[in-house]
């Protein structure tokens, strides 16, 4: 028997639901309001909420004082060179742990997992100093690969629930039929793990864009991502809202409208499988 | 069945991964076990071997440690509350038949995608500024004072700031869960009379128990660690000091490195215990 919901039951739900969403939706909207406002009217009390002169104005002089672009490209470069990177190591780790797998697999993705939970900041000054000495302070070079090991666990442990999916069937049957292991990781295994490779990849610039300890710390004005750009307009000077907001939202706005796409994706990815 | 030669091929294909994260986190580790007995302060020159646990003792009897270990799990429980207990009620809300509710869904989830130093700066500036900030504009208009909340409620600004973050995670997991929930078992237990709450408390929170451990598990992962939302906002100022943030202003601010290498230790060891307790709960709970 179908539960019989009643219209006016869906009336409410739906109005609180909209409510709801919009009051948390609002800072982000907001933000993208205020970014095509003038500086006066963006502290205008009481608050305009749509009937203002709209003008780009802010998203030039941002552009033009900060130089996004080139804050852009580093976000770009270390988001996607980290995850690239990333999955070159572990699609192989990934794969001979799910159609290979020993007594301790188990504990060896546990182990991986459990390096996720070391505290970055008590690390910190060693890396620095290693950086220091390789000349590799303030480097994409050294960012990248730092990103890459940070997310390289989640990385293997995603890939690694995609791959456990496929079913070992197609494997034998391909080696019945002669296929070597290369034909067998070419032509087989790969086209049926691009989707899982794909949403992996997508995660991993998710979390590698917003990453904020290791770019804080780390850059100074070379390697510097748009983290580092927008922490650089809490300083007290830098406080104009509409300039803040014009920045705010050309730093979020490529990974929001990413994320958008990929949510059903985040489920599976971020619960290594655990919740589908 | 794998055979002997795709074993050792397998063996060969784990190596660069399991070699790599080996290294990235052995090394630092013994750096800083190894930095932790000096008394170590590059900007005065200072490198003196054999301080023994000095810095243990000094970095764990300063006053700022308890508060700093207080202040990590104050934040920790305090999300960790708002984004289960905000994001069982919001799934459940989403699970209803809803007009828009794709729509609903996106808005809800878009705070996750935000990067941390974003949502700080909007929220200190923009929301909670006591001259500017819409909740200035806010109470001024009910006509109450308005509230610089950052210094006078540091604390639960910035819970609220983070939970902003972190409370689609939870949502868009619970609500996967919830889905998947057989109704028809709902149905049985209402014409057996089940009232809503002991249909919530007796069949859907049972099954979301293992989705709850898994926001728990990651969350955890990733809140120990929160270091953008304190930098901008307070810089640690007005009891925001997490052991985190403890140990960055040692080594980087202060540059105390010896004193900074105790207290990273000890951050390691407060999160091995608390990843302890987790991995026993969600290793269980993976296998399955």
């Amino acid at each position: 028997m179908a539960r019989a919901v009643t219209t006016q039951r869906k009336i409410v739900f739906t109005a609180l639901a909209w409510i709801i969403g919009l009051a948390i939706f609002f800072p982000i909207l907001w933000t993208i309001l205020t970014s095509f406002k003038t500086e006066a009217t963006a502290i205008a009390d009481p608050p305009v909420f749509f009937n203002f002169d709209w003008t780009l104005e802010n998203y030039r002089v941002v552009q033009e004082r900060s130089d996004y672009m080139r804050y852009l490209w580093n976000s770009v470069a270390l988001a996607v060179g980290s995850t690239l990177l990333g999955i070159i190591i572990a699609v192989p780790a990934a794969w001979s742990m799910a159609f290979v797998p020993a007594k301790r697999t188990k504990d060896i993705l546990m182990w991986m997992l459990s390096t996720k939970m070391l505290p970055a900041v008590g690390v910190l000054y060693p890396i620095r100093l290693i950086l220091i000495n390789m000349g590799l302070l303030d480097s994409k070079t050294a960012l990248i690969f730092i990103l890459m090991m940070i997310n390289l666990p989640i990385i293997i442990w995603m890939l690694y629930t995609y791959f456990r999916e496929i079913p070992g069937e197609i494997l034998e049957a391909a080696r019945m039929d002669g296929a070597t292991l290369k034909d067998e990781i070419l032509y087989v295994l790969t086209p049926m793990a691009i989707p899982g490779i794909a949403s992996t990849v997508l995660l991993n610039i998710i979390l590698a864009w917003n990453e904020a300890f290791w770019t804080l710390t780390l850059t100074t004005v070379n390697a510097a991502p748009l983290t580092a750009f927008i922490a650089s307009y809490s300083s007290p000077e830098g406080l104009f809202y509409a300039k803040l907001s014009a920045a705010s939202t050309m730093a979020i706005a490529p990974i929001l409208i990413l994320g958008w796409f990929s949510q059903k994706q985040l489920v599976r990815g971020l619960t290594f499988g655990a919740v589908k | 069945m794998a055979t002997q030669h795709s074993r050792s091929a397998a063996r060969l294909m784990m190596t660069p991964a399991v070699f790599l994260l080996l290294v990235w986190m052995l090394v630092p580790l013994i750096m800083t076990l190894w930095f932790s007995t000096l008394d170590y302060r590059p900007m005065r020159g200072t490198f003196d071997c054999c301080e023994g646990l000095a810095n243990y003792t000094r970095f764990i009897t300063s006053s700022a440690f308890l508060d700093s270990v207080i202040t990590t799990l104050q934040l920790l429980g305090g999300v960790l509350l708002i984004t289960i207990v905000g994001g069982i009620l919001l799934a459940i809300l989403l699970d209803q038949p809803i007009w828009g509710q794709g729509i609903v869904r996106i808005l809800v989830i878009a705070p996750f995608f935000v990067m941390p130093t974003v949502s700080a700066l909007v929220w200190k500036n923009m929301f909670m500024n006591p001259v500017n900030g819409l909740f200035a504009h806010l109470f001024k208009g009910l006509g109450l004072e308005p509230i610089d909340w950052l210094s006078q409620a540091p604390m639960f600004s910035i819970i609220l700031i983070v939970s902003w973050q972190w409370l689609p995670f939870a949502t868009l997991i619970l609500l996967t869960a919830i889905q998947s929930l057989d109704s028809e078992q709902l149905e049985a237990a209402e014409m057996d009379g089940a009232g809503p709450l002991s249909r919530f408390g007796y069949i859907t929170l049972p099954h979301l128990a293992r989705s709850i451990t898994v926001v728990v598990l990651i969350q955890t992962i990733f809140l120990l660690s929160i270091f953008a939302e304190i930098y901008v906002t307070t810089g640690g100022a007005f009891g925001t000091r997490t052991l985190t943030y403890l140990v960055y202003q040692r080594v980087i601010e202060s540059q105390n490195v010896g004193l900074g290498s105790a207290g990273g230790i000890y951050a390691v060891i407060l999160a091995n215990l608390v990843a302890l307790v987790l991995m026993r709960v969600v290793g269980k709970n993976l296998d399955a």
